[in-house]
Order: C-alpha cells, then sequence, then structure tokens
C-alpha cells in the first residue's frame, strides 16, 4: 500500500524535474505572472481600457471642475486616486472575468500547489498593469491640470498605494467571479476595504505636493504598508476557498 | 521499473507515493454533493482499480461531471471522502494533483496563446523544464495532429481542434489516472480514434492508465472501457463488466436502470 509523503518532503521533491527553478509554488504564481503579461502584450485588452478609462475619469474632471482648477494643489491627489481606483476596477475585473469565461480558470486550479500561488501571481500580474497606466496617467493629468504631480518622492506612496490596491482588489476579483453580479459586486466589496488605503495615498499625495514634512505623511505611509502585508498574508489562508466550489 | 518508480515521473507528484502502487487508484466513500437545496450527487460510491477503464453513463443532470469535478478536486464534496492512489485527497491536496490528467467540457486552454505556448505553460506550471519540456511538447503536438498549427493562437482553432489540444494538455505531464468529462466532444472520427489510442495505450513507462471517462458515445465508450457504471439521480445504479457487451445490450438495461 502507498504510504503518505510527509508534506515538506511533498514540496522539497516536487521540484525534482526543476531543478532551475524555485519550489512549485513560486514556479505556478511565476509562470501565471508570465501567462498573463504574454497575453496581455498581445491583446491589450486591459491595458487598453484602463488608461482609456482613466483619461475619461480625468478629463470628466477638467470639465466638471474648471474653477476648482485655481486651486488644483488642494483636489489634484484626490481627483489623481479616483482616477486610478476607477481605472484599476475595471483592470481587475478583467483579469478573472478572462480566465473564468474562456474556461482556463480551472486549469489554474488543477497546478500541482497550493492554489494562493494563482493569487500570487494573478497579483503582480496586477501590480504591473495598474502602476503602467498610473505611470502613464501622471505626465496627462499634470498637463491637463497644469499641476505638476511628477514627483520622486511620489513613488514610495505610489508604489504602496497601488501594492495594496493589486492585493485586496485580486483577492476580491476571485471572490465575485463565481457570481453573476461580478463586475458590480466587485467594486461593492473592494472599496469599503480599500478606502483607508486610498485616503493614507491621496493624504500622502497632497501632502508631498505641496512640500510638507515627511512627519506629516509617516502614519498614512504606515498603515499603508499595514494593509499591504496583511491582504499579503490573509490569501495564503483563504484563496483555496476563494476558489473552490 | 517498479510501479512507485513510474508513480515518481508524474511532474510535480515527486515522492507523493513511496511505495508500492495502490490497486485503487481513485476511490470514492459516500459522496454527496448538495448546491443549496438541491442535492446532486447521494452517497456515491466508486472505486476504479489500477489499469481499469471506466464509463460512467447516466443521463443528463445525473450528477456524472459533479462527481468528475470532486474527483478532480475542484469541487469539495458536501460529505463523504476521496482518495487518489491511495492518498485520503485531504492530506495532499496540492501534490495528488499532478497525478491526474483531467479533461472537461471546457479546454482549460488560452485562446490568446498559441497551441506550443499553451503546451509549454502547463508544462511549466507541472514542473517540466529545458529539453525535457521541448521534446514532449514537440512530441505531444505531432502525437495529436497539431503541429503545423502549433504557432497559431488558439482562438483560431475549431472546437475538435482545441480538443485535440486539451487531450495533450491533459498527459503533458504522464498522469497514470485521467478523468475524462465527454472528451470526445466535437472530435472527428479520427481525432476520436487518436483519443481511444491514448486512453488504451500504456503510458510511456509502459504501465497502463487507470481511466474514468463519461461519453454520451456508447459504442465508443464501450469499445474503449473494461467497466460500465450508470449514474442517476446521483446514485449509482448499475455497475457491470463491459467484457463482450454490446451497444444495445447496454441500452436496454441503461433505460430500464435509469427510470428506476
Amino acid at each position: 500500500m502507498a504510504r503518505i509523503a510527509k508534506p515538506d518532503r511533498q514540496i522539497e521533491t516536487g521540484a525534482t524535474r526543476d531543478q532551475t527553478v524555485l519550489k512549485p509554488y513560486f514556479r505556478v504564481a511565476w509562470q501565471v505572472f508570465l501567462k498573463d503579461i504574454r497575453t496581455e502584450l498581445r491583446t491589450k485588452e486591459i491595458f487598453s481600457s484602463m488608461s482609456v478609462f482613466s483619461l475619461l475619469v480625468v478629463m470628466v474632471f477638467v470639465f466638471a471642475l474648471p474653477g476648482k482648477l485655481k486651486e488644483a494643489g488642494d483636489v489634484a491627489p484626490g481627483l489623481l486616486w479616483i482616477a486610478f481606483t476607477f481605472a484599476g476596477v475595471l483592470g481587475l475585473n478583467r483579469s478573472f472575468i478572462n480566465e473564468k469565461d474562456r474556461g482556463s480558470l480551472e486549469g489554474l486550479l488543477l497546478a500541482p500547489t497550493e492554489r494562493s500561488a494563482i493569487f500570487y501571481g494573478k497579483a503582480l500580474g496586477n501590480f504591473t498593469f495598474i502602476i503602467v497606466v498610473e505611470l502613464l496617467l501622471a505626465p496627462i493629468f499634470s498637463l491637463l491640470f497644469n499641476f505638476s504631480v511628477l514627483r520622486v518622492e511620489l513613488l514610495p506612496v505610489l508604489l504602496l498605494g497601488t501594492i495594496g490596491f493589486a492585493e485586496i482588489g485580486t483577492l476580491f476579483a476571485a471572490m465575485a467571479v463565481n457570481t453573476r453580479a461580478r463586475e458590480v459586486l466587485l467594486p461593492v466589496l473592494f472599496f469599503p476595504i480599500m478606502l483607508p488605503v486610498i485616503i493614507a495615498a491621496s493624504q500622502s499625495t497632497a501632502a508631498i505636493l505641496t512640500n510638507r514634512p515627511f512627519e506629516e505623511i509617516s502614519s498614512a505611509l504606515g498603515l499603508m504598508f499595514f494593509f499591504d502585508l496583511i491582504f499579503l498574508v490573509v490569501p495564503a489562508m483563504l484563496f483555496e476557498l476563494v476558489l473552490e466550489e | 521499473m517498479t510501479n512507485n518508480e513510474q508513480l515518481n515521473n508524474s511532474p510535480g507528484a515527486g515522492t507523493v507515493l513511496e511505495a508500492e502502487r495502490p490497486q485503487v487508484m481513485l476511490r470514492a466513500r459516500g459522496i454527496t454533493k448538495s448546491f443549496g437545496h438541491i442535492t446532486v450527487l447521494r452517497g456515491v460510491n466508486l472505486n476504479v482499480n489500477l489499469g481499469e477503464r471506466v464509463i460512467l453513463l447516466g443521463p443528463n443532470g445525473a450528477g456524472k461531471s459533479t462527481l468528475m469535478r470532486i474527483l478532480a478536486m475542484l469541487a469539495r464534496p458536501t460529505a463523504g471522502s476521496i482518495e487518489i492512489a491511495g492518498i485520503p485527497s485531504d492530506e495532499a491536496r496540492a501534490s495528488i494533483r499532478s497525478l491526474i490528467g483531467v479533461i472537461s467540457h471546457l479546454t482549460y486552454l488560452y485562446e490568446d496563446l498559441t497551441a506550443r505556448e499553451n503546451l509549454h505553460f502547463y508544462g511549466k506550471v507541472y514542473g517540466l523544464a529545458g529539453t525535457e519540456l521541448e521534446n514532449r511538447v514537440e512530441e505531444l503536438l505531432v502525437k495529436v495532429g497539431l503541429e503545423r498549427r502549433a504557432g497559431q493562437r488558439v482562438r483560431y482553432f475549431s472546437r475538435g481542434m482545441q480538443q485535440r489540444l486539451s487531450l495533450a494538455r491533459a498527459i503533458l505531464h504522464q498522469p497514470p489516472i485521467l478523468l475524462l468529462d465527454e472528451p470526445d466532444t466535437g472530435l472527428d472520427r479520427q481525432a476520436a480514434e487518436m483519443l481511444g489510442q491514448v486512453i488504451t495505450e500504456p503510458d510511456d513507462q509502459g504501465q497502463p492508465r487507470t481511466v474514468l471517462m463519461t461519453t454520451h458515445n456508447l459504442e465508443r465508450g464501450l469499445a474503449l472501457s473494461n467497466r460500465v457504471v450508470v449514474l442517476s439521480a446521483g446514485r449509482i445504479v448499475r455497475e457491470v463488466s463491459a467484457a463482450n457487451l454490446a451497444a444495445d445490450e447496454v441500452q436496454s438495461w441503461y433505460y430500464e436502470a435509469i427510470r428506476r
């Protein structure tokens, strides 16, 4: 009769054919990420919809708030993060819906490793798509509002905010994908949890753009870091349940 | 080569099994599955032995696909347990998935990747790499007759071609167990013969594959199987050896069995 190998030994021996790559868990996460990037480079489906939508959101602000443009420093950080957030949700929605509708999600679920590896691969892909759109939108935003948001000091805020956005959004996108009203459900689930990160990111951005001291943003950065850390760990415990019937 | 060595040749499986390959490769015990108030499976018990090819018959809604999904660990049963190659699924859920190859109604393929890229992706997920991966992918592309279309995106493939590629994907990592849910959907006669060949031929180590398959094509199913199991309203209502069974004969008692 067969004996059951110890779990640690399974992981250790599972990579015996693939010495050049990390253990199966990281291998699957990395392959999911590479596959998403390759598919997106070919179709530009997520990137084009996110970038066009974010641009439209900024244009709406420009026309809706003409009187406020003189005080752009007050409203710009909030508008910028609203544009990032709206565009990001669009991309997050597509990341799992595409897999589900095309029937490839179950293929991923058959991978011989913990299913949270899929989460980390997907979250890394979403982070990449969102950050690219943000980096493209920032100069356009600066031009349209005649107010530069192109400051290197903003990079930590952008990174911490976007990491949280990708982690939380990927988890909730996976939760929503098996429901009927998935495209509506994602923002409904996602925004209340994401709100502290968006507020902290907006406040930090405002403080940096108005040259306020670092002490004023340290607590906001700490909050974003805390959120990022929590939602880096939580999916490792939850993702199996999230995706399985 | 021992049975154990053969099992260990499933990439990613590693030494999930450390001793002889068990006689019962698939074991379902009291499987019940409910979706809300609807019970789809009602205490299903099923064993599939080493090297056995079992065909699962049943009308639409009988619970065949749900049972296959539970055995493939794509869904959890509401009650009951499964063992894959002697290993309780709850104890080594991730690792024992590498012992299974699955074909379902869905192809699990990426439309915007080429046939070759799809196989490379799944190969890497299962732990194949380097020249072994290259050789295995090219070998399978030839086997399923897609070598000339290997560089084309899957979205331009017909349903039958996608199903052939899906077959290659399912056996890419040389699993000792195949779970095939209507694998002949969309296949032409030539492709169906190729499917039959893959199911009945020994694997790369000369060991017989253990196969559980659903199909609505009774003649083809009987030709490929050793045993027939009929599922109706979530219960197994009949099991019989497929040796010397004619499709007409099966049809007569099949309809009687599912009416009960």
